[in-house]
């Protein structure tokens, strides 16, 4: 076994067993749902269904309900869109960029981000649908053979091209996911003692029974994925950006859009995770996986990220100006010092000045002022459509037509109604999936688990005459452990593995 | 053909790593290794090929892009050109830049799905598939070695079960199988 530096913190706190981290995270799902549990999904079914009477309403009497006018035709909806799928980048990011980075971090939170992207992105998807005033139709944007004189669909437009981004994000995501679920829903099948619990989990877990060859294929097939999805995550936030990017509106019509969108995309997706996990690993116990490293590890993405999304600010001022395009520089001004500076400067504070902070290692390794700023970071990142999309609308290229753009009840009623179908969904998986991947976490216990690491040797020296008996006194193992002196050095630690290696 | 399994549980996943080493060392064919997670380094032990399922996702990848072009050049080019903003498309290649983002997803979108449904089929499972491991623990935190009298006819199955407890394993269990 491949052991890590011994500076490095290790990513699997206490003294876990194999059998310990299975008890860990099957133990929520099997026992019976705490009272919290049940008044949040109480809260998030009532708040969603509040949304979906809004869009059966918006779908009865028509788009007019919302609040657009004919210089502000794309506002409200196309923010909440762009915000979700926005949100969305996280969890494939963390599975399969992190994967190719081999990352041994991700594997505590990959599960639930990855879910929680799935989620985001059915989100997402639900506005362009309802945009199109008759939901019905909605299979026009494929191309298919029709009764309107073979009229295809138009393959120049990026609102096709993202059609197909979206859809193979969302599905490419959903297999990922599964694929990786499979071998831990068989552990909780082979767990399960109730009838009805042991036969869903028979039928998700597809028969998997752990055989060498499969986990072969499953580790090429996880690699091969990840190498697809590592591309697509950055090809659907480029894609969302051509929406804007390709036409002519002053604000819009910005090369810097791909690389600015997908940063901002990164950026509140991890906002998302930070916000989720901080709850979900007090709610379920998941201290000794998801701990203060990995909000560490995040909130540096968050900073990164959150700074090249402040420098795309400030390039794009600045070259407004330079250009000397008068349209580009009022555009600006506007935003900056119009009618909708407070959303401006709004989304400069959260977006550019809070991600800053995370310079301080006590800042970004507090637990509570992470869950602050990744609160304020969602606001900014909505406000930062928000200001993209209305800002450079509401002042026509003709006087006689600006306009303010206000929302609805509607439009408000839809979006939180959005928000609470996520965590319908969010609340479900957290209860009947593992929320950690299980198969994944075991395999670097020995390698990055603290009880492994402080360790003085590798524990697979000679095959001892009772080799079981590690695990069965696992109070010995910390006695022994705390004897040893803490400063060991590394190069004991190799040496040792050497000895090792050439043992065996 | 009646055959007889001899199953060894293992505590540790580098015991049986190490177990699985002396034992084909001595000559002995292991069939099958049952475990929670990935062991690395087993694979070239017991004899497992590595997988070919890179390869088909290259496949279904190039089918993608191709079936993307072939449609694309159809509908944009051959069936209905369309005519934007007085640029139509007289040829594939005067437009192939906005074909581009596409032709991306669809490869993707092939190449990914192509390999999941492949490794599924070829792994046998599919939803409502009946488990074959032989100990419901070993998807939590035992590992089982099998091996079948068939495939080791020259040992006596006294001699197979000694050398096994040379190794490290902490239950021995046997199954008739047809």
């Amino acid at each position: 076994m491949h052991k890590e530096a011994a500076i490095r913190e290790p990513l699997i706190l206490g003294h876990k067993t194999y059998h310990d981290i299975t008890e860990d995270v099957c133990r929520p799902i099997e026992d019976k749902a705490p009272k919290t549990w049940y008044i949040l999904f109480a809260i998030a079914v009532i708040v969603g269904l509040y949304g979906v009477g809004c869009i059966l309403y918006l779908l009865g009497t028509g788009v007019g309900v919302w609040g657009l006018n004919k210089t502000i035709g794309w506002a409200w909806d196309i923010t909440n869109f762009v915000w979700w799928v926005g949100i969305g980048h996280a969890g494939t990011l963390i599975s399969a960029v992190l994967l190719l980075f081999r990352q041994k971090w991700r594997m505590a939170i990959n599960r639930s981000a990855e879910a929680m992207t799935i989620f985001a992105v059915f989100m997402a998807g639900l506005f362009p649908l309802i945009h199109m005033g008759r939901l019905w139709v909605g299979y026009w944007v494929l191309p298919i053979p029709n009764q309107f004189g073979s009229l295809w669909v138009n393959f120049n437009s990026p609102l096709l091209w993202d059609v197909f981004a979206i859809s193979t994000y969302l599905s490419v995501s959903l297999v990922f996911w599964y694929i990786g679920l499979i071998p831990d829903f068989a552990t909780i099948r082979d767990r399960a003692k109730k009838p009805i619990s042991k036969k869903m989990y028979t039928i998700l877990s597809f028969g998997w029974s752990g055989r060498a060859k499969h986990w072969n294929r499953f580790e090429t097939v996880s690699l091969v994925l990840a190498g697809l999805a590592t591309p697509l995550v950055f090809s659907v936030h480029s894609i969302v950006s051509f929406d804007f990017a390709t036409s002519v509106i002053p604000g819009w019509h910005t090369t810097i859009f791909p690389p600015y969108f997908v940063a901002g995309a990164v950026f509140s997706g991890f906002a998302m995770v930070q916000t989720l996990l901080l709850i979900m690993r007090k709610a379920m116990g998941l201290e000794a996986y998801i701990h203060t490293k990995h909000v560490e590890y995040m909130n540096i993405v968050i900073m990164v990220t959150g700074s090249i999304v402040g420098t795309a600010y400030i390039t794009e001022l600045f070259i407004s100006w330079y250009s000397g395009v008068e349209y580009e520089g009022y555009a600006f001004m506007n935003r900056a010092t119009g009618p909708y500076w407070w959303a401006y400067w709004s989304m400069m504070t959260c977006n550019v000045i809070s991600p800053q902070l995370m310079w301080f290692k006590k800042l970004r390794r507090s637990l509570l002022f992470t869950f602050f700023i990744s609160i304020v970071v969602n606001i900014g990142m909505w406000f930062e459509r928000y200001v993209i999309i209305v800002t450079s609308l509401h002042r026509d290229y003709l006087p006689s037509s600006w306009s303010m753009h206000y929302p609805s009840h509607i439009d408000i009623g839809v979006y939180i109604g959005t928000i609470g179908l996520f965590f319908v969904f969010f609340l479900l998986f957290a209860r009947f999936f593992p929320v950690l991947a299980l198969n994944e976490v075991k395999t670097i216990l020995k390698s990055s688990g603290e009880s492994y690491k402080n360790a003085p040797d590798d524990h697979h020296d000679a095959p001892s005459p009772e080799p079981a008996a590690v695990e069965e006194t696992p109070v010995a193992e910390e006695t022994k452990q705390e004897n040893e002196s803490s400063d060991e050095s590394l190069e004991e630690e190799n040496s040792d593995e050497n000895n090792n290696d050439s043992n065996s | 053909m009646a055959d007889k399994v001899i199953y060894a549980m293992y505590g540790d996943d580098d015991v049986l790593k190490d177990g699985a080493k002396k034992l084909v060392s001595k000559g002995v064919k292991i069939a099958e290794v049952f475990s929670p997670f990935p062991i690395h380094g087993i694979d070239p032990i017991i004899g497992v090929k590595n997988t070919r399922l890179g390869i088909m996702a290259f496949l279904y990848g190039l089918t993608g892009l191709a079936l993307a072009t072939i449609g694309m050049r159809y509908f944009m080019v051959g069936d209905w050109p369309m005519n934007i903003g007085g640029k139509p498309n007289f040829t594939y290649l005067d437009n192939i830049l906005a074909f581009i983002p596409i032709s991306f997803e669809f490869t993707v979108l092939c190449a990914a799905h192509g390999m999941a449904i492949t490794y599924l089929i070829v792994n046998r499972t599919l939803p409502g598939m009946p488990a074959s491991n032989p100990d419901p623990r070993t998807t939590d935190d035992k590992f089982v070695m099998e091996l079948r009298m068939s495939e080791n006819a020259g040992f006596s199955e006294s001699e197979l079960e000694g050398m096994l407890k040379d190794t490290g394993m902490i239950e021995l269990d046997q199954k008739e199988v047809k």
